[in-house]
C-alpha cells in the first residue's frame, strides 16, 4: 500500500483533573488514504472528537497528548509548532463541527468568512478573494450567493450554515476534511443532502474525510472504512459494507442489534429490540480489562482481569475482543 | 366504533408576532387545521421536521397552549371546559431532554410524590406504596428513590421521566422524542420499556420522533407532518410499504441504508431544499418547493387529505402516482 494520507499511531490523550490523569483516549491507531472516507462511530464520551483535536492540533487544557505520532502525508505533526499548524489548517486539514452558529463569527458576512481563507493561505488580493467566496457559494449549492455573500450567519437557516461552513473547509481544497457530527443539529432531509453534497464535493477535489458520528448507518453509507470506539479504544475496524453484515466486536453486534431499522418490522413483525445491559462508564471508572466487560453477553473471566491485543481480521480490519470467533 | 380517547377537529393554533407599530402583525400558523384520532391502548407516531409544528401541537393536547380555532376532545369532554387537574389525570408528557426536564433539586420520591399529593392523595402509606411501585415497573431501585437526578446516568434519568408521567395513571402519553438525547446503546432499553408498559397499563401514546425506524418500530398508526398541517396518515404499514405523499417518502429516502437496497428509490424521492418558514408557507400544497413531482395546480391549489385507501389518506393532487 502506498504511504496513507493520515497515520495516527498509537495515540493517547490525558485528561486531567483534580490532580489526576486519566486516560481519554488509549493506543488509537488508524489510516486514512488519499481521497478516502473513513468514520469513526462511538457514543458521546468515548473520545472520537478528542482525537479528531489532536489530529488539528487543537487539544486544550485539560486535554493533552499522551503519546503517539500523528503523521500527515509523510510528516509528523503531533509536536508541530502553533505556526506551523496554522498553516496546516485550512490549506491541509480542515474541519466542520456540528453546530454552524457557533462554528461560524456572527459578527462578520458569511462571504468574507470565505474569502478570508484565500487571503490568510494563498495570499489573494480581498477583491479577487470576495470573487471566489462568491463561487464557492454556488459550489456548496447556496441560491442566489450574489446576495447570500453580505448575509450574516443568523441570517441563514441551519443548512444553509452548514453549507457555509463546508464552503469555508473547502476553500483551498485540503487533502483531508474532519467533520465532526456535521448533521447532527439538522433535519433528517437536509441531513441527506448535506452529506451527499460533502461526499461529492470531496470526490471532485480529492478530499480525503474523516467522519465523526454516533450514528453507525449514516456513516456505513458514506464511508469506505469504519473504526468504531468504545471508552477510549477502537473496539473494531472493517470496511463499511462488513460492519453491518458481520459486525466481529459484541459491542458493534450490540450497536447493531437494537436499533430498530426501517423495514424491519415489516419483514419479521414486531420483535423486542435486543438491549445492551448496563450504562456507558464514565473516564474516572473504566473497568479493568476489556472496558466492555460489565456490558457484555459473552464475557469470561479474562474479560475481567486483561485488556484484549488488537487481532487482524483475515479480509481488512480489527477487533480488540478475547472471544472476536 | 368506540369514543375515540383524544379527538382533534380543526385544530389551528395560530401565534401572533410583531405590531402594527414594528412593521405589521404577522400570524404563524404553527397547527393549521389538524384532525386527528387516538383510541385507547393505541400508539400514534407523528413525524415530521422541525419547525413543522408537532410540539405545538402536543402543548395544545396538554392544554398548555390555547387552540385559535377547533377543538380537542379527551373522552369525549371539550378540553377546554373539562378541569385542568382531571386532564393532568387523563394525559401526561414525557420530554425528550431528561437532563433538563426533572427538577435537581428535588429526590425521585418527591418527584413522583408531588403530584400524588397535588391530586388529593393524602394517606402516606399509599403514596410510598405508590412511588415504589412505579420505580419497579420503570426497572429503578428503591434505594433511587431518595437520590437526586444528577446521581443518574442519561437512560435512568428518562426512567425517572417516565416514571413521574405515569404516576397519575394516565391513559395517553405524549413521548417527545424520548429517546433523542440518549447514548445509542440506550436507546433499546427506553423503548422496550415504553412497550412493555403500554402493554401492561394499556396506554395510549403519541410518539413524536424524527426516528423513523423508532417510529416504524412502536406505532399503530402514523401521522406526518409538514408546516403546520398533516400531509399523509394511515396505518404504520401503509405508511412505511406504500407511502403516498412525497415528504413521506422523502423523509423515508433520506435515512441511511447500509444495504443500499433501495439507492435508486432515494435518488428518485429525495427532497430538496428546506422546510420553508411557518411565517410564509408557500401557497398551495406547502411542499411544492421542495417536491420533485410538482406540478401548476400544487402552487394554487391547496390538496385535501383525502383516502387513498381505507385509514391511508394523503394531501396529495398526486396522491394514485407513486413517483
Amino acid at each position: 500500500m502506498s504511504t496513507p494520507l493520515l497515520a495516527v499511531h498509537d495515540l493517547n490523550i490525558a485528561l486531567a483533573s483534580d490532580n489526576k490523569s486519566y486516560s481519554a483516549v488509549e493506543s488509537v491507531s488508524f489510516e486514512i488514504g488519499r481521497g478516502e472516507a473513513f468514520g469513526l462511530v462511538g457514543e458521546s464520551g468515548c473520545g472520537k472528537s478528542i482525537t479528531a483535536l489532536a489530529v488539528m492540533g487543537l487539544l486544550r487544557r485539560p486535554l493533552s497528548l499522551g503519546g503517539g505520532r500523528i503523521v500527515l502525508d509523510g510528516q509528523e505533526i503531533q509536536d508541530a509548532s502553533p505556526a506551523e499548524m496554522r498553516r496546516l489548517r485550512g490549506s491541509r486539514i480542515a474541519m466542520i463541527f456540528q453546530e454552524p452558529m457557533t462554528a461560524l463569527n456572527p459578527l462578520s458576512p458569511v462571504g468574507r468568512q470565505i474569502a478570508e481563507m484565500f487571503v490568510l493561505h494563498q495570499g489573494t488580493g480581498w477583491k479577487e478573494a470576495m470573487d471566489r467566496a462568491e463561487d464557492a457559494l454556488r459550489q456548496v449549492r447556496v441560491p442566489s450567493p450574489e446576495r447570500r455573500i453580505k448575509d450574516y450567519p443568523h441570517q441563514l437557516s441551519g443548512g444553509m450554515r452548514q453549507r457555509v461552513m463546508i464552503a469555508i473547509a473547502l476553500a483551498c481544497s485540503p487533502d483531508l476534511l474532519i467533520a465532526d457530527e456535521p448533521t447532527t443539529a439538522l433535519d433528517v432531509t437536509v441531513q441527506a443532502e448535506i452529506i451527499d453534497l460533502m461526499a461529492e464535493l470531496c470526490a471532485a477535489k480529492g478530499t480525503a474525510i474523516l467522519m465523526i458520528s454516533h450514528d453507525l448507518g449514516l456513516v456505513a453509507n458514506m464511508c469506505q472504512r469504519v473504526a468504531v470506539m468504545y471508552a477510549g479504544r477502537i473496539v473494531e475496524a472493517q470496511p463499511a459494507h462488513a460492519i453491518f453484515a458481520t459486525p466481529r466486536h459484541p459491542y458493534t453486534r450490540g450497536l447493531v442489534d437494537s436499533l430498530p431499522r426501517l423495514g424491519e418490522r415489516a419483514r419479521r413483525g414486531r420483535q423486542r429490540l435486543r438491549e445492551i445491559a448496563g450504562v456507558v462508564p464514565s473516564i474516572a471508572a473504566y473497568p479493568p480489562g476489556c472496558r466492555f466487560n460489565p456490558r457484555c453477553s459473552a464475557v469470561t473471566d479474562i474479560c475481567r482481569t486483561t485488556a484484549p491485543a488488537i487481532t487482524t481480521l483475515p479480509a481488512d480490519g480489527l477487533v480488540r475482543c478475547h472471544h472476536h470467533d | 366504533m368506540t369514543e375515540p380517547l383524544l379527538r382533534l377537529d380543526a385544530l389551528a393554533v395560530h401565534f401572533t408576532l410583531g405590531s402594527a407599530l414594528s412593521g405589521g402583525v404577522r400570524t404563524l400558523k404553527a397547527v393549521d387545521g389538524v384532525s386527528l384520532d387516538v383510541a385507547p391502548g393505541e400508539c400514534l407516531g407523528l413525524v415530521g421536521e422541525s419547525g413543522c409544528g408537532k410540539s405545538t401541537l402536543a402543548l395544545a393536547i396538554m392544554g398548555l397552549v390555547p387552540p385559535t380555532q377547533g377543538h380537542i376532545r379527551l373522552n369525549g369532554h371539550e378540553l377546554a371546559k373539562r378541569d385542568r387537574m382531571e386532564t393532568a389525570r387523563t394525559v401526561q408528557m414525557v420530554f425528550q431532554d431528561p437532563y433538563a426536564s426533572l427538577n435537581p433539586r428535588q429526590t425521585v420520591r418527591r418527584t413522583l410524590a408531588d403530584p400524588l399529593r397535588l391530586h388529593g392523595i393524602a394517606n402516606r402509606s399509599e403514596i410510598d406504596h405508590r412511588v415504589m411501585d412505579m420505580l419497579a415497573k420503570v426497572g429503578l431501585r428503591p434505594d433511587h428513590a431518595d437520590r437526586y437526578p444528577h446521581e443518574f446516568s442519561g437512560g435512568q434519568r428518562q426512567r425517572i421521566g417516565i416514571a413521574r408521567a405515569l404516576i397519575l395513571q394516565p391513559r395517553l402519553v405524549i413521548c417527545d422524542e424520548p429517546v433523542s438525547a440518549l447514548d445509542v446503546s440506550i436507546r433499546a432499553q427506553i423503548i422496550n420499556l415504553l412497550l412493555e408498559l403500554k402493554d401492561e397499563l394499556g396506554l395510549a401514546y403519541i410518539m413524536i420522533s424524527h426516528d423513523l425506524g423508532v417510529v416504524e418500530h412502536v406505532s399503530d398508526r402514523v401521522a406526518v407532518m409538514y408546516l403546520g398541517r398533516i400531509v399523509e396518515q394511515g396505518g404504520w404499514q401503509e405508511i412505511f410499504e406504500d407511502p403516498r405523499h412525497p415528504y413521506t417518502r422523502a423523509l423515508i429516502a433520506a435515512i441511511p441504508d447500509p444495504f443500499h437496497r433501495a439507492d435508486d428509490f432515494a435518488k428518485r424521492t429525495k427532497a430538496h431544499g428546506e422546510i420553508a418558514s411557518a411565517l410564509a408557507p408557500p401557497p398551495g400544497c406547502h411542499f411544492n418547493p421542495r417536491c420533485p413531482m410538482k406540478a401548476d395546480r400544487c402552487v394554487s391549489e391547496v390538496p385535501l387529505l383525502e383516502a387513498v385507501a381505507s385509514g391511508h389518506r394523503a394531501a396529495c393532487h398526486f396522491r394514485d402516482r407513486t413517483g
